[in-house]
């Protein structure tokens, strides 16, 4: 338990202390005009790619327009590209035709940032469809949630939003770009492989043959962590050991899980001129995502309750589906990062989790803003803070107000529909798919364990994450359909209105805080934001928990 | 018409950047700095055929070897993952107690947990050195050869994967089987 308690300190402390300077040069790179006017170089160059439209200042709904219009753009192209991969190059495997609703929810999957896969790379995607197709999309979807933040920050600072495509640009190659690269090849120093060669063919010690998938992963997997993508190149995701090969390619990975979220809060507070806000957004954040690591530790100390009754050790926590070399702690920590910040990758089956240590990860996509996607995080919390704004303000009966900006019915109005609709997509989902052979049909576990993989799959599409309970058999038309469609819905609500409440409330006039204003930087905010997320998030789930994990729980760990 | 192009133009540019430039300077690298790992770690028999790789568990059910992890997909490496299935299953009872009976296991002696564990991926190269030393009677006796030249090839392979942050000291199985096919009979 010592090296547990050491490993989460070392992780968390080691990123929240990279995580500063990084969110000071996210701002360098996001926003150039918030460092003291001094722009960069690069937005002249980035103008110039963009051409005439990306010089102009656009308003809420010319960037929320082109946002839309280039993920468009994204989908279609990777879209074809999966649709056509047995007649393209990079295919030395000869992977064949992908079915119609997989290439749909594949594309859809990837494009929202969120990296669900409903089938095993290994099996089905060649390297030209992993690397132009998905690896693409792990960037550019990344992108759009940061150009998304600075945009929200930027109209929060009482500026104009900035332009689109300006913005995907620099999120693209200043932000990403450079650090998936540094992340790329210390990976492969911690031996993952990078290959263009085919599978290669041996004939085990023992004489049976074995067929060992490689391929280009260490660029893949490096940007599939840095942009809470989450979607491995191989099926068990970075449990494999090509794909996770070490202890320390572990420990790298697992910063770069929430390195990037983490910069986030700081680039918004420096965009807004607030770092204090900042700090206690980030103090927040960090104590709900603590509370459940807390949590998934200890229960994943548990052994393993199948084989209570069998001559088998009883000193040692549950180890089914987890790899020893990552040590005891790796998965139950992962499996909070990964669904804390909408990443998605999985280093332990999330299947074979304790009971209440699976709760963790589900509770973390139903909250889905501490720290949350990459730019869409903070974008969350945002509508959360517009919540918690709202309710302060009328208990002590004065004008809500946010950083100068009073926050009325129709600002409330759009952040609970943000935050109420992904209530309604898990829970409306999960109850369709739990009485129907859609989903009763494809479970691979029975009782309140079957349900906890449907309301799994469901909390992981509309929290744009990407993990699963995979035992599931969800590469079926219906599952394909229905969480393609939860995944671009919940992708796009919460960007677009978001978006929609700045519009509207930097059309008001901005009133100068005074004494009597509600600080947003003190102990009595940061515990009515805490409250207004545990209230909103969480209970609205909780009846669907406790019919899945937690009757799971009682029933057999007691 | 301005937009569809910015769209196009920025498209191509991340295209041509993201995936040609960046994927070919990663693999550069890696072919060049470590090209053993970069290409999966491949272990070569004399006449040039593959017996494995290094990074990657394969199956052994010999007495004379040492056994891995249980794989819940028998050891495919070109399609892997796990069970599955919830620690309260009772299915995963029934495949425990037939791992229980091929190691022998009772109720003094116990079977070690992570070697009725199935792995995450089911390519878990590792057991713990505990796990091994589980297995050194079966092997000495399958091999006619003393537990203590056994013992040492364990003590030779065993490493402590993350230092102080790790409890338990691995050792890579496909290397120690390797190793005891190198053992003289005695």
């Amino acid at each position: 338990m010592t090296q547990a308690i050491l490993f989460v300190f070392f992780i968390l402390g080691a990123t929240a202390l990279l995580s500063w300077p990084l969110g000071r040069y996210m701002t360098w790179a996001m926003d150039p005009a918030a460092g003291r006017g001094r722009p960069n170089g690069f937005t002249a160059l980035f103008c110039a790619i963009g051409g005439p439209v990306a010089r102009r200042e656009q308003d809420w709904k010319r960037y929320v327009a082109s946002l839309l219009g280039f993920n468009l753009a994204l989908f279609t192209v990777a879209f074809a590209l999966l649709a056509l991969q047995q007649y393209l190059p990079l295919n030395p495997d000869a992977k064949g035709v992908l079915e119609a609703s997989l290439v749909f929810n594949t594309t859809a999957s990837f494009t929202a940032n969120t990296d669900l896969q409903h089938y095993s790379g290994e099996v089905s995607m060649s390297y030209l469809s992993q690397l132009a197709a998905l690896m693409w999309l792990q960037f550019v979807s990344a992108a759009v949630g940061l150009a998304a933040l600075a945009a929200l920050a930027r109209g929060l600072a009482g500026r104009t939003l900035g332009n689109f495509f300006v913005d995907i640009q620099r999120a693209t190659f200043l932000v990403l770009l450079p650090i998936a690269f540094v992340v790329a090849v210390l990976l492969l120093l911690t031996g993952v492989p990078m290959t263009f060669q085919g599978a290669a063919v041996a004939t085990t010690l023992e004489g049976v043959q074995q067929t060992i998938a490689r391929g280009p992963v260490a660029a893949f997997v490096s940007i599939k962590q840095i942009g809470t993508n989450g979607g491995g190149f191989f099926g068990p995701n970075s449990a494999h050991p090509l794909e996770n090969p070490s202890f320390w390619s572990n420990v790298l990975q697992t910063v770069a899980i929430i390195i990037v979220p983490m910069a986030c809060v700081w680039m918004f507070g420096r965009v807004i001129g607030r770092v204090k806000h900042a700090a206690v957004l980030f103090t927040v954040m960090l104590v709900l995502m603590g509370a459940r690591i807390t949590c998934a530790v200890s229960f994943e100390n548990v052994p393993t309750h199948a084989f209570a009754a069998l001559p088998i050790t009883q000193d040692v926590g549950n180890l089914e589906g987890k790899e020893l070399r990552f040590g005891a702690a790796a998965g139950p920590v992962w499996s909070v990062l990964t669904t804390s910040t909408s990443n998605g990758s999985v280093n332990a089956m999330h299947d074979s989790l304790n009971p209440l240590t699976g709760l963790m990860p589900m509770i973390g996509m139903w909250l889905n803003e501490d720290f949350g996607g990459v730019g869409v995080g903070m974008v969350n919390m945002f509508l959360y803070i517009v919540v918690g704004v709202f309710l302060a303000g009328m208990m002590i009966g004065r004008t809500p107000e946010y950083l100068g900006w009073r926050v009325e019915a129709k600002e409330v109005k759009f952040a609970m529909m943000g935050l109420l609709s992904h209530g309604f997509f898990i829970l409306v989902g999960t109850a369709i798919f739990a009485v129907t052979p859609w989903g009763v049909a494809t479970l691979n576990n029975v009782g309140p364990h079957g349900f906890s993989e449907i309301l799994y799959e469901f909390s992981s599409s509309a929290a744009n994450n990407g993990s699963g309970f995979e035992g599931l058999g969800d590469a079926t038309v219906p599952w394909n359909i229905a969480t393609g469609i939860v995944m671009l819905l919940a992708r796009f609500i919460p960007i677009i209105l978001p978006l929609a409440i700045v519009g509207s409330l930097s059309a008001k006039r901005r009133a100068t805080e005074s004494s009597g204003t509600l600080s947003v930087e003190d102990g009595t905010f940061a515990g009515m934001l805490t409250a207004t997320v545990i209230i909103v998030g969480a209970l609205t789930f909780f009846p669907a928990a406790t019919l899945g994990p937690i009757a799971e729980h009682f029933m057999f760990m007691n | 018409m301005e937009t569809i192009i910015a769209i196009l133009r920025i498209t191509v540019a991340t295209m041509a950047i993201c995936v040609g430039g960046y994927t070919t300077a990663v693999w550069a690298i890696g072919q060049s700095i470590t090209p053993d790992t970069a290409n999966g770690s491949l272990i070569t028999r004399a006449d040039g055929t593959i017996l494995g790789s290094k990074q990657e568990a394969q199956a052994f059910t010999r007495p004379q070897y040492f056994w891995p992890r249980p794989s819940a997909v028998d050891f495919k490496a070109d399609a892997a993952g796990g069970s599955n299935k919830s620690p309260t299953s009772t299915d995963l009872t029934d495949r425990a107690a037939k791992t229980v009976e091929a190691y022998g296991a009772t109720a003094e002696n116990p079977l070690p947990a992570e070697l009725a564990a199935a792995s995450g991926g089911g390519l878990d190269p590792h057991i713990t050195e505990r796990a091994a030393r589980y297995q050194v009677e079966r092997i000495a006796r399958a091999r006619n050869i003393a537990a203590p030249d056994i013992e040492k090839v364990i003590d030779e392979n065993a490493f402590s994967p993350g230092g102080i942050f790790t409890t338990d000291r691995l050792v890579n199985v496909l290397d120690m089987n390797l190793a005891m096919d190198k053992v003289p009979v005695r």
